[in-house]
């Protein structure tokens, strides 16, 4: 890598510049400020806990923190909650989405830019937002504690409709008239033609989605109670507030672990995730 | 006569079985969009007229009884200052690192995958998690920051999260951290975007890095520029779950934000019509944030 980056450089100018290196000095020194909370927490999660604060470079490592966290609390059943939530939510979105998008990219009809525009109001009038009145709507329906309340506020998602429709728009009429000509339905255009299309559009929404869903909060604290229920963060919190001295060692490798999925898979596929975010950011 | 009407019906038949077509797929969106985001948010509106039911007394109209009350209350206006120290805390901080960020990585620079990451990383840990993390590292004595600082400057103990001089900005501090790589990818993306062809004419032209990014990437910028601060402020109201675990709002609400300000009104006093007003502010503030950055940018933005 390193190599590889320098290379380009050598050839045009082989005397040391001042400029470049004080910004690949500087660059470093910022990277190395941002990573190191979560190098922090990582050593004090792979150590004994009295190593906690204590920097020696052999100190012991140890895998016991994680058992005992893993033990301490039902992770597993929380793991499995956050899982069925994101599922949930992801299937929903990518359904009721891709339908409405599909009806404002292609299709006129009355009303349309005025759906349009509630539906973009949500990108600022969020259900996040909206706490109060959806508890209630929620006890109406007798849904408290149950994953689908969870997740049945965001499955109509202003962003993806809007995402998913930017993408729809670039398709090529022909495509779809040629399709019709052939026969196919509304719904067997959508499925043959718009959806294959819309590929990496569709990667991207899913990875920008479940990462946001597996790390909310808030919601899912005020409508869950139950174990059966919490997804990992609404778990991890209940876990880290029972201050009877739980071990800040065994705090960390919990907190460590309710990102893990996510982070490992950041890691591997890094260049996607970037990609992603970047593909949603610029409609 | 006859053949002129029966010309015009057919296109009319084609077109109502479209608009039919049209409502049938956006039917399914439309109805959660409505239940879980239009109709609480008139509901919410509704209710804040109202006084909250209790046991078998149900709510009545009480006018503007709610609003006297949040105009009064020392709460509303603490929190709510809290929440725009908040927001001018963070907002430009993290743009501001966020553009430096994306600069460097932009670069061809030794190491940039792992700098990249580094960054980046962040942005994918739950804001719980984030909150752990800094718990830790903030402890009074024990955690690093009072480490080092005692270690090489011979600080005093500090309680950071514990001082109500200290708790927001400690806050904030950890806003920025998590916040500002996600920005970066935008401005990333932004400046994979311009031609480099205009850097090139620039630097023929022997303008410096600095002259290049004010007169040429940043105004080209302009438009995620925007974006992110929209998200930004969306965000500075939105996001409070560290508050739960940083500081549960204090010492005094001294680090308490407006819509955990909400929650508490909501879920651990249950006055949910005093909630419901204070939602409406909520609102009334994102909405008159998001119209006034629309038009301050408005003559900023240069696009292509």
């Amino acid at each position: 890598m390193t190599a590889a980056a320098d290379a380009p450089a050598r050839p045009r100018r082989r005397r040391f510049d001042l400029d470049r290196t004080l910004n690949t000095l500087a660059a470093w020194v910022l990277a190395l400020m941002w990573i190191l909370p979560l190098a922090f927490a990582i050593w004090t999660a792979i150590h004994p806990s009295a190593y906690e604060a204590r920097f020696e470079l052999l100190a012991p490592l140890t895998f016991e923190n994680f058992e005992k966290a893993w033990g301490a609390a039902p992770f597993a059943r929380y793991f499995l909650n956050t899982f069925m939530l994101v599922t949930l939510i992801l299937a929903g979105q990518f359904l009721l989405c891709t339908l409405a998008a599909y009806a404002f990219a292609r299709f006129t009809f009355p009303g349309r830019s005025i759906l349009f525009t509630l539906v973009l109001l949500q990108l600022l009038v969020m259900p996040d937002i909206l706490i109060v009145e959806n508890y209630k709507t929620m006890r109406i329906l007798g849904l408290v504690d149950t994953i689908p309340a969870i997740a049945l506020p965001y499955i109509a998602s202003g962003f993806g409709i809007f995402l998913l429709r930017q993408t729809f728009m670039t398709v090529p009429r022909e495509l779809d008239e040629a399709a019709r000509i052939e026969g196919s339905s509304i719904l067997g255009i959508l499925w043959r033609v718009y959806i294959p299309l819309a590929k990496p559009t569709y990667l991207a929404y899913g990875l920008v989605s479940v990462s946001h869903h597996w790390n909310n909060f808030l919601w899912p604290l005020i409508v869950t109670n139950s174990v059966d229920t919490r997804p990992v963060t609404v778990g991890l919190s209940v876990f880290s507030a029972i201050d009877s001295g739980i071990e800040w060692s065994v705090i960390n490798a919990a907190t460590l672990m309710t990102s893990g999925p996510l982070l490992i898979a950041f890691l591997l596929f890094q260049r996607q995730f970037v990609q992603s975010f970047m593909r949603a950011g610029i409609k | 006569m006859t053949t002129a009407t029966g010309r015009t019906r057919v296109p009319m038949l084609i077109r109502s079985r479209e608009w039919v077509h049209a409502w049938l797929l956006l039917l399914p969106a439309l109805f959660f969009l409505f239940a879980f985001t239009h109709v609480p948010a008139v509901m919410t509106l509704w209710n804040s007229f109202h006084s909250t039911p209790r046991g078998r007394r149900p709510a009545r109209f009480i006018g503007l009884d709610n609003y006297e009350r949040m105009m009064g209350d020392p709460i509303f206006w603490k929190v709510l200052g809290n929440n725009l120290w908040f927001a001018f805390g963070t907002i430009p901080l993290s743009i501001g690192i966020a553009i430096v960020m994306a600069l460097w990585v932009n670069d061809r620079l030794a190491g940039r995958g792992f700098v990249r990451m580094a960054y980046f990383t962040p942005t994918v840990l739950p804001l719980i998690a984030v909150a752990n993390i800094w718990l830790f590292f903030y402890t009074p004595g024990f955690g690093l920051i009072d480490q080092v600082g005692s270690a090489l400057f011979g600080w005093p103990q500090t309680n950071w999260l514990g001082d109500p001089s200290t708790a927001l900005n400690a806050v904030i501090v950890v806003t920025v951290w998590k916040e500002a790589g996600f920005f970066m990818i935008f401005y990333l993306a932004a400046l994979q975007a311009i031609p480099p062809s205009l850097v090139e004419a620039a630097k023929i032209e022997g303008a410096g890095r600095w002259t290049i990014f004010w007169r040429i990437t940043f105004p080209l910028m302009m438009p995620t520029t925007l974006f992110v601060s929209i998200n930004a402020v969306i965000n500075s109201f939105r996001l409070v779950d560290h508050i739960f675990i940083l500081t549960n709002g204090g010492p005094d609400n001294a680090s308490s934000l407006l819509l955990f300000h909400i929650y508490e009104t909501a879920f651990k006093y249950w006055e949910t019509g005093y909630g419901a007003t204070l939602t409406v502010a909520m609102l009334a503030i994102l909405c008159a944030l998001a119209i006034g950055q629309f038009f301050f940018f408005d003559r900023r933005v240069h696009y292509k």
